[in-house]
């Protein structure tokens, strides 16, 4: 699976490398031109068999949210800074893996039976907090870990029925439908997929890649928030897991193109896919950027639905992942010029 | 030029909905313009070709309005919403929203919600459609209403929902009627999604890689009971912009606005918006940079569901606009 070994390569906003190496080597062979651009996306292209295709670009971001060193204590321990939307109150105790090679650290902590009065129901500060990568002074530290070094969540990969749990599912279970995609069966449109760096810090790559590529209509596939956890009122959950793929029709990044979230809907409803809208106005993708290219692209986003984002392990079914696969391709098999003209 | 207006105010059109009001302005500047064309988010470009020597202008307005999203339908039926632009509860709790297939909803507000005395959050407010249930409601998740208002007119106060920006789309579609002779490539643009972060201006403004960009659009006033300080009120001319919270006008820009309206005697206000931007801050950064300005409509309880304008202002705007572009720019 695919997912597997994108979930666990290392690729910090920035530091994308060992993902890209893991993508250029799944889709190599099932693509017409491939090539790297100057931020570090990968830009791919499959050409469609239709005639007159419509240039479609489908990204997926291949960064995921991370630590970085900025600092070396004189007793060997790292001190960090955020990329990206980390939460504090998760990281004490966690397992890492620091730098491009993995080397195992952990977040530092007090045990339980130090803790002094109503120190167990503080949540530490970042800057507080430091990894402990087993180095003896600053030296070693400074050897091990220069400053700039990314540091992400050391999960494995881990299936039980058809649920799957593993770090950076977000924005990997994208990335891993994209490059089923494009293994494939070649489309009628032209795909442009394009596997962005630097989303969870500003929507940077795909911004430089729609630029480049100019399609005529744009998707960002993104595994979402899902947080269909017990409510104390009946209200909404952002998506739900085992509900399919999940349409945005608009979020705080942009507002969804009509003709392409009905497009999605059309072919889910036809052909008995499920899926489900995204609760309107929450987060931004990809989409945000794309949209926004050059004299303007339509845009949707579709996406997998994943509890515990951003968090060291995240829950997706796979199920939900097949389906999205299924949406996307059908969705886009029925892509043509007349899908996007008006009036 | 008020039935332009009524027509305007009254018709739906939330950002990334704009298909019908669309469709009402093309109908009003199909016959005025040389081209017409949908750029591909949507905006309406009417192109009007000037004489040779004259500068490629676009002129802004955008047509999208403030609404609301459903973003849940509970087990009776009632409706969670999320904001479509700058909507908030303070304005919309007993008012009425309506959809594109006519259905109208009444924003409620939970009795038991946490602090009473506390103006609520979106969070606590729900839509009533008259439904019993989730599967009788008429709405679904993602479907969106703007506020339900009439045009009402009391002396030379005009006031409706959608004033921003219907009314400078008004003033476009006023200027292109009268335009007589022009030196300049015009291009009036009715833009989307402007109230969800400018997106329609700065992408047509790409497509159209203008010389000069000017916006017209609502500003806010100084001139009710216990304002903030603003040196615009309704009534006194319309408003030349010198800056915003999101950019600073093009000096010359600014200074030929100011300089026309002196020579043809035309009443006008100077503005310094301390909260809010427009189309123009889009437009001024596009490919290399677009010296852009932006006439401005003096409007009261701006985003709420009456806002209100001085028909005055409208028809001093159209005049300004009209010298702007008859002479060299």
């Amino acid at each position: 699976m695919i997912l597997k070994e994108l979930s666990e390569a290392i690729g910090v906003s920035g530091q994308e490398g060992p993902v890209r190496a893991v993508i250029l080597d799944a889709i190599r062979g099932h693509v017409d031109e491939v090539e790297v651009d100057t931020l570090g996306n990968v830009l791919a292209l499959k050409r469609g068999t239709g005639p007159e295709p419509v240039r479609a670009m489908v990204a997926a971001h291949m960064d995921e949210i991370g630590l970085m060193v900025v600092g070396h204590d004189s007793d060997g321990f790292l001190r960090v800074s955020q990329v990206g939307g980390i939460d504090a109150r998760l990281l004490p105790g966690k397992v890492l893996r620091v730098g491009p090679e993995g080397i195992p650290g952990v977040i530092g902590i007090k045990p339980v039976h130090l803790l002094k009065g109503d120190e167990y129901k503080k949540v530490p500060k970042l800057d507080s907090l430091v990894i402990d990568i087993g180095a003896k002074n600053k030296d070693e530290a400074r050897g091990l870990a220069p400053l700039g070094t990314c540091a992400t969540f050391g999960t494995t990969y881990r299936e039980f029925g058809p649920t799957v749990s593993g770090k950076a599912f977000d924005d990997r279970a994208g990335c891993a439908v994209l490059v089923e995609l494009l293994r494939g069966e070649r489309l009628p449109c032209d795909l442009h997929a394009v596997f962005t760096v630097q989303e969870e810090v500003g929507l940077r790559g795909a911004r430089v890649a729609a630029f480049k590529i100019a399609p005529d209509c744009g998707c960002a596939l993104e595994g979402t928030i899902c947080d269909d956890i017990p409510k104390d009122k009946d209200a909404s959950p952002t998506t739900e897991m085992g509900g399919g793929p999940a349409i945005t029709v608009m979020d705080r990044s942009f507002v969804a193109d009509r003709r392409l979230v009905e497009l999605l809907i059309g072919t889910a409803e036809d052909l008995g896919i499920p899926y489900q809208i995204k609760r309107p106005g929450i987060g931004g993708t990809d989409a945000g950027a794309i949209h926004r290219s050059r004299g303007g692209v339509p845009s949707v986003t579709v996406a997998v639905p994943c509890r515990y984002i951003h968090s060291p392990a995240a829950l997706l079914s796979l199920d939900d992942f097949d389906n999205t696969v299924r949406l996307m391709r059908e969705s886009l098999s029925r892509l043509t010029q007349r899908t996007l003209r008006r009036e | 030029m008020r039935e332009l207006i009524r027509e305007l105010v009254e018709t739906y059109g939330p950002s990334g909905v704009e298909d019908e009001i669309r469709a009402v302005i093309r109908a009003e500047v199909e016959d005025l313009a040389d081209e017409i064309r949908v750029d591909p988010l949507g905006s309406l470009v009417a192109r009007k070709h000037g004489g040779d020597g004259g500068k490629r202008v676009v002129l802004a307005a955008h047509m999208d309005e403030i609404g609301i999203m459903v973003s849940y339908v509970d087990e009776k039926g009632f409706a969670r919403f999320t904001r479509i632009g700058g909507v908030y509860s303070l304005n919309t709790v007993g008012d009425r929203v309506a959809f594109s297939n006519g259905t109208v909803g009444v924003v409620g507000v939970e009795q038991k919600r946490a602090n009473a005395t506390k103006i609520p959050t979106l969070d606590e407010l729900y839509l009533d459609v008259g439904a019993t249930s989730r599967e009788d409601c008429p709405v679904a998740v993602g479907d969106s209403a703007v506020f339900v208002r009439p045009l009402d007119i009391q002396g030379t106060r005009l006031i409706a929902k959608a004033m921003d920006d219907r009314i400078g789309c008004a003033v476009l579609i006023e200027t292109l009627r009268r335009l007589e002779s022009t030196p300049h490539d015009l291009y009036f643009v009715f833009t989307v999604q402007e109230e969800v972060g400018l997106f329609g201006a700065g992408t047509s403004a790409y497509g159209i890689d203008p010389d000069v960009a000017i916006a017209v659009d609502v500003t806010g006033n100084g001139d009710t009971p216990e304002s903030y300080p603003m040196a615009v009120a309704l009534g006194k001319g319309p408003a030349v912009k010198v800056m915003d919270s999101g950019m600073i006008a093009h000096r010359a820009v600014k200074d030929v606005m100011v300089q026309r309206a002196k020579d043809a005697g035309i009443p006008y206000q100077l503005e310094v918006l301390a909260r809010g931007t427009t189309d123009a801050m889009a437009m001024q950064v596009v490919r290399s940079g677009v010296p852009s300005g932006c006439l401005s409509i003096p409007c009261r309880y701006v985003h709420t569901p009456s806002e209100m304008v001085d028909e005055r202002d409208v028809e001093n705007a159209v005049c300004l606009m009209l010298e702007v572009l008859r002479a060299d720019l």
